[in-house]
């Protein structure tokens, strides 16, 4: 008896999701001072982290989606070919078929929403493992990429371009450049649209019911089934979710890169799921949380940065030292979880 | 703690919490009636024309043997399987179609199973809340005062913010029933409750069974434990191998009759079958097989000596909790060992994992049967061999006709209930499957045999052939250690008892000192 | 091991032919020519298939073992196939890359390979099993690291082999009309079939698998058993990497063995093994893996670009895994019952309705 009152006591207010968001943040903050101080100029200018934020506003979209996905237990590594059919599909929509952009805006969705929607059933209603099923989407997504059009373009249609090119400045933040003058801080349209979707998806996982039973379903899906959860639509739901996301990621990504290509998004959805961990999401589910997410995505950006701006070779060292970086977060997440474990046998 | 003025209050609150509920008059009418109903898997009746009644305000026993077909027909009644035959009526409505467990939540069916089925990620206070009540958000604030207060008022010693996995076992179980509870349930089953509970707590559910009785809940028992069904129940219900043997009022059914019932003959007086047996008589009967000295494992227990001589039947008793499993499993090696000297038959040995105690010829068959013992999706010929084999070595597999050989030796032996050697064990029923573990043990010849609860969830008559085996082991120069929540099971059997309270060893009995009596005195401690 | 599991990867393969045959009747021709270098050599569709399916088939073997020993799979099959194939054009070339005559004899090159290859595996099966992180998260890390150090042991640059032996491996040996990697991947089913039954190593994959706990009660070292998994996958990646490598004598370093660990997974999958580990059976994984090739080589036969047979195989492969997915079973084989139900109904009405007849007359 005694030892459940000590419980109750400090330990109730730590749980696994808050010592893991806890580290995150720890290490994005020293990673990112480290890099002010050892890097120095450029990225002590405020627009080096809007630019973090605009060259990865898809990501953070995406990542949120497949957070969402690993916290009920499953997982979807279709997002990154499912980016590049919405970017080749609307990018043919605009140019090839002369379209309009709220057209093009409803396309990109309803992609993405298919994919969630087929992916969904199977995995919960004809109980497949979502590993093959989305495996077999990604495949699907990219084979059509270069059905629908073979070479990649640039898009020229003249709306696209202007809404491409938005920006919008963020008072204050600006910097003088070397001719004196003042040029203001911006971020892209995608950005603005990346963190009304983390406020949205935070809200939905914290303060609705569907968002409680993706947790418990991650948790102990037996249990949560017992308990009286629709399992089957929970996990339905969580991956049209992420569907969803890759859909309007993908238009993001498009604003961005303003062209179709089938070799868009390569990976994206290793790094949608890196993201995800580093942010504290754990792949086994009931753990995870979107705000780590968005840090985690901030994280991994911030090492191509340094990479970048250490003036290495980008396309081996990105790669090499977001492994590591993912090996070290692995690495204390399962320590961290262990020690808990122990301490909480006495 | 549980001081008869406190009792008193606590049960004045519980009743102002069930208020809220119309307070339905104990007539002991028919709340829920099940009949004929039948089940079928491939190549098995599970259920055959089963009735069940169950009267408003009253906790009625479920038993029956491993293979009886209680756990059928509680999960036909909650969703989870569904019926070939027969209708439910429940509270007035006739044939009632429950296809889901949400549906047998909706009609006010709660079941609290013996294995925690709650969230371990999620806060106390979600786990009562998850999958129930309407809208769209959740308002965690009221979420965490209603649960305080109920958690208060059942005097529940955990949070309602506070991690479910911080919570030990017994207060995960007591969240489960609160959830029930709260959920206006009209039947609440509760199935193997008491299993993980010590004493205090068992007594504590039985209070809030009482109270909730008193409100007209129908309350089905599930339990192996015939002291808790004579202490608490009112009516019994008997099946034997998928049909019903008969309902009983629990005045009119002493406890032998009871047995009898569920065996299907007579049983005879169990207390000596030490007598019968009669002990080992080598020339080596005074020698130690095996001898720890101040061992220790990250398990906990503070160190301890212990030995165990040949052909000796020896066990730990102590209340749940107290380390019984803890000191075996660091005989065994099966924990980290930390400190300690171990000898065999008088030469020291080093003994860190499992694989260098098997080699030394000490056998362990594992408390939790499902998680530590069986590998479900094996065969039952391979779950056999499975030690023996490993013993062997890596490069040294069995021929299939050695291995067939010796699955059917010990299927035959100890009578083991299985459709072939190469039925997955996991569709074995529970005592079935203690009955593979045992033969894989056997089958290694160990001097030194430890049984860790080996008759847990098995029915009585396997529970006797089991007894009656380890004292035929033992007369054959088989040390034996025997662990078992039932006192009068080890009493039974064993010619010693090392008794543990909080991890610590208090004390050694045998002899005359071997009374249940004598027992409590020294778990609870010389005032 | 299971051996209905065979069935669904044999009937796979057997509607693939039916279809290929259907629409080309000349497609199990078998033709018996001579290459550039004047060698006999047989061409024709099985061969390519069988020729090409071969890496497949290898890894298939070691990803069967790390799946049902860790319930997880190993995506970084690819990458590591960079770095081993690396490793022997670094030992074959030396620093040259494009030398005269080979710095190491060939068996020295391979040696090398496989201990690499069995380096990374040591590497991903250190953190599954030591680390307990979860084996598709743990080889992501050399899935995304792995091609860059591939490049990096060669400083970037796309050696070329001198020695023309080289080439046998991933082609023929002159005068052996049959491509040498059947021979390879038979004398790696020969070696693993022998391992199988000589060894608990079936026995022991299978208990760890379903039961980590009770098989350590049971005196099996379950983190051994997960890392000798890896490490022998390892070794599958080093002899896949011989045969990739030896094909073209020289390396791309994000082209070689791209998509392949999908393939190798879709392998085992296909094969009817569950992907959280237990229960196995190594050879319908290898079946399995000659119905992917079967199945790529149709796509092919097809004109269907290289970009877009990744959407075909999609398709299929979905097919094939609803179809055998047991609530799609059972909902058909209910369905079924149903109409056959009806069917002897009406039949036995008719045979009542008869005897009506004869009676009355």
């Amino acid at each position: 008896m005694s030892r459940s009152k000590l419980k109750g006591g400090l330990l109730g207010r730590i749980n696994d999701t808050n010592i893991l968001l806890f580290i995150t943040v720890v290490i994005f903050l020293l990673m990112y001072i480290g890099a002010i101080v050892f890097q120095g100029s450029g990225f002590r200018k405020p627009q080096m982290f809007f630019n973090i934020l605009n060259s990865n506003a898809a990501l953070i979209i995406t990542a949120c989606g497949m957070s969402i996905v690993m916290i009920t237990g499953g997982i979807d590594i279709s997002v990154g070919g499912v980016v590049a059919l919405v970017s080749m599909c609307c990018a043919v929509y605009l140019d090839k078929a002369n379209g309009n952009i709220f057209v093009s805006i409803l396309i990109a969705i309803g992609i993405g929403l298919a994919f969630g929607i087929v992916q969904g059933l199977l995995v919960a209603y004809c109980d497949i493992q979502p590993f093959i099923v989305t495996l077999a989407g990604m495949f699907f997504a990219r084979g059509m990429t270069t059905i629908v059009n073979t070479k990649p373009f640039n898009v020229v249609n003249e709306d696209f371009v202007k809404l491409k090119t938005t920006r919008i400045n963020v008072p204050g933040m600006g910097s003088y450049n070397k001719k004196g003058l003042y040029i203001p801080a911006y971020v892209e349209i995608g950005v603005i649209v990346a963190l009304i979707i983390v406020v949205i998806l935070f809200v939905v996982l914290r303060y609705t019911k569907l968002g409680r039973s993706f947790y418990a379903v991650g948790g102990n899906r037996q249990s949560a089934l017992m308990l009286g959860v629709n399992v089957r639509r929970t996990r339905f739901l969580s991956h049209v979710i992420c569907g969803l996301m890759a859909g309007i990621g993908g238009y993001v990504y498009f604003l961005h890169v303003g062209s179709g290509a089938a070799s868009h998004a390569t990976g994206m959805e290793m790094n949608a799921i890196a993201s995800s961990i580093i942010g504290g999401t754990m792949l086994s589910g009931g753990v995870g949380n979107i705000f780590g997410t968005l840090i985690g995505v901030l994280s991994l950006s911030t090492i191509q940065n340094i990479v970048s701006s250490a003036g290495l070779d980008q396309a081996w060292w990105t790669g090499i030292t977001i492994a590591a970086m993912l090996c070290i977060f692995l690495l204390i997440q399962s320590i961290v979880i262990r020690q808990r474990k122990r301490a909480l046998k006495r | 703690m549980l001081g008869a003025v406190r009792l008193g209050s606590v049960r004045t609150d519980r009743t102002a919490l069930f208020q809220k509920r119309e307070v339905r008059a104990v007539e002991n009418k028919v709340l829920l009636e099940m009949r004929g109903i039948d089940k079928i898997f491939p190549g098995v009746r599970a259920l055959q024309n089963v009735d069940f009644k169950l009267r408003s305000g009253e906790i009625h026993a479920l038993m029956g043997e491993n293979g009886a077909g209680k756990s059928t027909l509680i999960k036909v009644l909650t969703g989870v399987y569904a019926k070939d035959g027969g209708t439910i009526d429940l509270d007035g409505q006739k044939d009632v179609k429950i296809h889901s467990p949400q549906d047998a939540q909706k009609l006010g069916i709660s079941t609290v199973y013996q294995e925690i089925t709650l969230c371990p990620n999620l806060t106390v206070a979600e786990n009562m809340y998850i999958g129930r009540g309407k809208g769209v958000g959740t308002n965690w604030r009221k979420m965490y005062s209603d649960a305080d207060k109920i958690l208060r008022k059942l005097d529940i010693p955990a949070r309602a913010s506070q991690q479910l996995a911080n919570c030990s076992i017994a207060v995960q179980q007591m969240v489960a029933i609160a959830r029930a509870v709260d959920m206006d349930c009209k039947v609440l089953i509760l199935d193997e409750p008491t299993s993980s509970l010590d004493e205090q707590e068992v007594e504590k559910l039985f209070v809030l069974m009482r109270d909730l009785k008193a409100l007209g809940v129908g309350i089905i028992f599930v339990t192996h434990f015939l002291d808790q069904v004579y202490e608490v129940c009112d009516r019994i219900t008997v099946l034997r191998d998928g049909q019903l043997v008969g309902e009983y009022e629990i005045k009119d059914l002493p406890r032998v009759k009871l047995v009898a019932k569920m065996l299907g003959k007579e049983m005879d007086d169990l207390s000596d079958i030490k007598g019968e047996q009669g002990l080992y008589n080598g020339d080596d009967k005074d020698s130690k097989v095996f001898e720890a000295e101040k061992l220790s494992s990250n398990a906990g227990i503070k160190p301890f000596d212990f030995y165990i001589k040949k052909g000796e039947v020896n066990g730990f008793t102590g209340l749940l909790g107290s380390g019984r499993s803890e000191c075996v499993r660091a005989i065994f090696g099966a924990d980290r060992v930390i400190t300690g000297k171990v000898k065999m038959n008088g030469r020291p040995v080093r003994i860190r994992s499992p694989l260098d105690a098997m080699k030394k010829g000490i056998a362990y068959l594992p408390e939790d049967r499902k998680n530590d013992g069986i590998i479900g999706d094996l065969s039952v010929r391979d779950n056999i061999i499975l030690a023996l084999q490993v013993m062997k070595g890596f490069f040294k597999p069995f021929t299939k006709t050695q291995a067939n050989a010796f699955a059917e030796e010990y299927i035959k032996k100890l009578n083991i209930k299985t459709a072939s050697a190469d039925t997955p064990v996991k569709s074995l029923s529970g005592g079935n499957q203690q009955k593979v573990i045992l033969a894989r043990w056997l089958l290694m010849h160990p001097e030194y045999l430890i049984l860790d609860e080996p008759t847990r969830g098995i029915d009585v008559g396997t529970k006797v052939d089991i007894q009656k085996l380890v004292l035929e082991l033992a007369s054959g120069g088989m040390s034996v250690t025997f662990i078992s929540s039932e006192t009068d099971e080890m009493l039974r059997t064993c010619s010693r008892l090392v008794v543990m309270r909080d991890r610590k060893v208090v004390g050694e009995l045998s002899g005359e000192d071997l009374t249940q009596n004598k027992i409590m005195s020294t778990i609870a401690g010389g005032e | 091991m299971t051996s209905n599991q065979l069935f669904i990867p044999l009937m796979a393969l057997i509607l693939l032919a039916v279809v290929n045959l259907i629409v080309d009747p000349g497609f199990f021709k078998v033709t018996l020519g001579t290459n550039n270098a004047g060698n006999p050599v047989l061409s024709g569709y099985l061969v390519t298939i069988l020729d090409y399916g071969s890496e497949l088939a290898i890894l298939a073997l070691g990803m069967t073992l790390v799946t049902a020993a860790s319930g997880g799979q190993d995506i970084s099959v690819g990458a590591t196939i960079a770095i081993a194939g690396s490793a022997m054009l670094r030992v074959l070339c030396g620093s040259n890359s494009r030398p005269e005559a080979l710095a190491a004899p060939i068996i020295v090159a391979f040696l090398v390979a496989c201990l690499v290859g069995m380096l990374c595996g040591a590497f991903n099966g250190a953190l599954v099993s030591i680390f307990k992180i979860q084996p598709m998260i743990a080889t992501l890390i050399l899935f995304t690291a792995g091609r860059s150090i591939a490049a990096w042991i060669n400083n970037n640059e796309l050696p070329i082999v001198p020695d023309p032996k080289f080439g046998y491996f991933g082609g023929f040996i002159p005068g052996i009309p049959i491509p040498t990697t059947v021979f390879i991947v038979l004398i790696c089913i020969i070696i693993m079939a022998l391992v199988l039954k000589f060894t608990n190593l079936g026995l022991y994959t299978q208990s760890v698998g379903i039961n980590e706990k009770s098989s350590r009660l049971n005196g099996i070292n379950p983190t051994l058993i997960k890392f000798l998994a890896f490490v022998i996958l390892g070794l599958c990646v080093a002899v896949a990497a011989l045969i990739k490598v030896s094909r073209i004598s020289t390396i791309n370093y994000s082209v070689i063995a791209k998509d392949i660990e999908m393939d190798a997974i879709l392998a085992v999958a296909l094969g009817g093994n569950s992907l959280s580990g237990g229960k196995f059976n190594i050879w319908a994984s290898v079946i399995g893996a000659y119905v992917i090739q079967f199945l790529t080589t149709t796509l092919y036969k097809f004109n269907v670009q290289s970009d877009a047979l990744a959407a075909y195989k999609a398709v299929v492969v979905i097919l094939l895994v609803f179809f055998s997915a047991p609530k799609v079973r059972e909902y058909i084989s209910g369905s079924t019952k149903k109409i056959r139900g009806r069917f002897s109904r009406s039949r036995k009405n008719l045979l009542v309705k008869d005897a009506g007849k004869e009676e009355s007359k």
